[in-house]
């Protein structure tokens, strides 16, 4: 690269902010009747950051993400990422849907699905080929099913899933990673497994950021929490932020002081 | 012998075989995106359609006829989604009331005008018309080499075959896209694929083979097609390119053993009289299917528990 080169380079970061966050929400507003589903939230997503979006059931965590990813559409607000809108980033955000969310009746094997990450690498109008083969079985290693590779889907376990759609996510090569309950119905051994390979992102400097619901883990796996109840009530550092009071008022006092000292002990 | 085959018959059951074809690819996208009644909901309001254009017109040429249709397959579509929208009900009872209503308007509009002049009736309408679809022109297989006789071919050969190899050509250029968003719609949307416009284009791709083998078949086999073939090929293996092949391979084998089984089989049977060819043919998709159902290798799919362990 030319020393002119560089410096165009160089001037055209500076003109597109900085230091942007892998992901900036604003007054996100999602609405599926009349009452919202989520009303005006704001998120700023450090980099290299792991974080937990957390709430009671129906609290809006998974339409948020969808809200911001512009699957749903949103009555007001506005998503960044890095800095940019999304249409302009896509190929650095990968999104895990929820495993409950799609039909693993579908005639396809673990691999297919997988390749589906590679969707973007590939453009338009050119089939999936060899080389996208063995990137999808890396993929597969990575969370320990690169055996099950030629597998129809259904036949397949709920972690075992789980675990084909975080490496659909790793196929992407993304600098940001959105996950809807990645740890919903699994097996101890695929937590541990996924826990290992966000944990992994994260020490590349990638950022990850999961809707989660067993607060007793969120200590131990994430270093920052947002707690949602439609609108957003706390978001900062797991240490500082992950209070007790600050839980009573996310669940609506609905958490026995028994639960909550439980979680007092499990996480120290 | 073979020079009446090649005049009565080929012509037909090549019609068929296209139409058959044309149906059960879409179908296949249909189904697995559990909206396999659309197909049902297209063939049925072509008939207000057809109705409405030979009213505009005065004519039942092809033309008019398809554009008719066609428009009456994108009111449908229309009307489909807003009824789920505003009534806030599920897709297939949208479904039945649109087709259903539109249907029964059809034959309503259909009663009141003056067709008594031309071929325009609801038996037509059910049947279609593959028998009259004959080779005048043909004087044994040596004519398919003949530049003359072929010009004299049921125009219906070259507006399906025409249809059919764009259909594929689209399934081609935008497999990875129909694929991942039948499947995951919201990692597709992710990933940047325009879902809708994808959902749109299959639907269309759906009423414009319809509409097309409506004419020459009827829309008992179209119904049959989009539904019979391709889950009778989901039976047969777990790969959605492999599906697609059986369900070609069912569609067109439905097609030529229903138009022989109507044809010459009451004759065999000592009868006198053929069968409906479309009948027998939606007959034998259904016969297809129920094999597949009892033998195929992928009927037995175990469905992973919702919770895992």
């Amino acid at each position: 690269m030319s020393p002119l080169e560089l410096i165009a380079d160089r001037g055209k970061v500076i003109a597109e902010a900085p230091s942007a966050e892998p992901m900036a929400v604003r007054g996100l507003t999602v609405s599926y009747g009349e009452k919202p589903a989520v009303f005006s939230v704001d998120m700023a997503v450090p980099e290299g950051s792991m974080s937990a979006i957390i709430g009671p059931n129906g609290a809006g965590k998974s339409t948020f993400l969808k809200g911001s990813l512009g699957i749903v559409p949103k009555v007001a607000g506005e998503a960044r990422f890095f800095g940019k809108p999304l249409d302009r980033v896509r190929g650095r955000v990968a999104y895990v849907p929820q495993r409950a969310s799609v039909d693993w009746d579908f005639p396809a094997r673990v691999i297919d699905v997988v390749m589906m990450g590679l969707y973007r690498q590939i453009g338009l109008f050119r089939p999936f080929g060899k080389s996208n083969r063995s990137q999808a079985i890396d993929c597969l290693e990575r969370v320990g099913m690169a055996e099950f590779a030629q597998r129809q889907i259904g036949q397949l376990s709920g972690g075992q899933q789980q675990r084909v759609f975080l490496a659909r996510a790793l196929a992407q090569n993304a600098d940001l990673y959105l996950l809807d309950e990645p740890f919903a119905g699994v097996d101890m051994a695929t937590e541990s497994a996924i826990v290992s390979v966000l944990k992994g992102l994260k020490s590349e400097g990638r950022t990850v950021v999961a809707v989660h619901h067993d607060l007793t883990t969120v200590r131990s796996y994430f270093d920052r929490v947002a707690l949602i109840n439609v609108r957003k009530l706390a978001e900062g550092p797991t240490d500082t932020t992950f209070t007790s009071e600050a839980l009573q008022e996310t669940y609506g006092g609905r958490l026995a002081d028994t639960q909550l000292a439980t979680l007092q002990q499990a996480n120290g | 012998m073979s020079a009446e085959f090649v005049q009565l018959s080929l012509t037909p059951m090549i019609v068929g075989v296209l139409a058959a074809i044309a149906c059960a690819l879409p179908g296949n996208f249909l189904l697995l995106r559990r909206q396999a009644l659309i197909g049902d909901a297209i063939s049925h309001v072509v008939l207000p359609g057809i109705v409405v254009a030979f009213l505009v017109t005065g004519t039942v040429t092809a033309w008019p006829m398809m554009i008719g249709a066609g428009l009456a397959a994108l009111v449908s579509v229309a009307m489909i989604e807003g009824i789920k929208r505003l009534g806030r009900i599920e897709p297939g009872a949208a479904m039945g009331v649109v087709f259903t209503t539109l249907f029964a308007a059809g034959v309503v509009l259909l009663e009141q005008s003056d067709t008594s002049g031309v071929h325009l009736d609801v038996e037509h309408a059910l049947y279609g018309n593959l028998e009259s679809l004959i080779w005048f022109d043909a004087e044994g297989w040596a004519s398919l080499l003949d530049p003359v006789a072929l010009a004299g071919l049921p125009p219906q050969i070259l507006r399906l075959a025409v249809i059919l190899v764009l259909t594929l050509a689209l399934l081609g250029l935008f497999w990875k896209e129909l694929a991942i968003s039948t499947f995951d719609p919201g990692f597709a949307q992710a990933v940047g694929i325009p879902v809708r416009a994808i959902g749109f284009g299959l639907v269309m791709a759906a009423a414009i083979a319809a509409v097309a083998s409506f004419d020459a078949v009827g829309s008992i086999i179209v119904i049959a097609m989009f539904v019979c073939p391709p889950a009778a090929a989901r039976l047969m293996t777990n790969s959605l390119g492999h599906q697609i092949g059986w369900s070609v391979f069912f569609a067109a084998s439905a097609a030529i053993v229903g138009y022989i089984a109507a044809g010459y089989g009451p004759i065999w049977l000592g009868g006198v009289h053929a069968v409906s060819a479309a009948g027998m043919i939606a007959t034998v998709s259904g016969l297809i299917l129920a094999l597949c159902a009892l033998f195929g290798p992928a009927r037995n799919r175990l469905s992973a528990p919702s919770e895992g362990q």
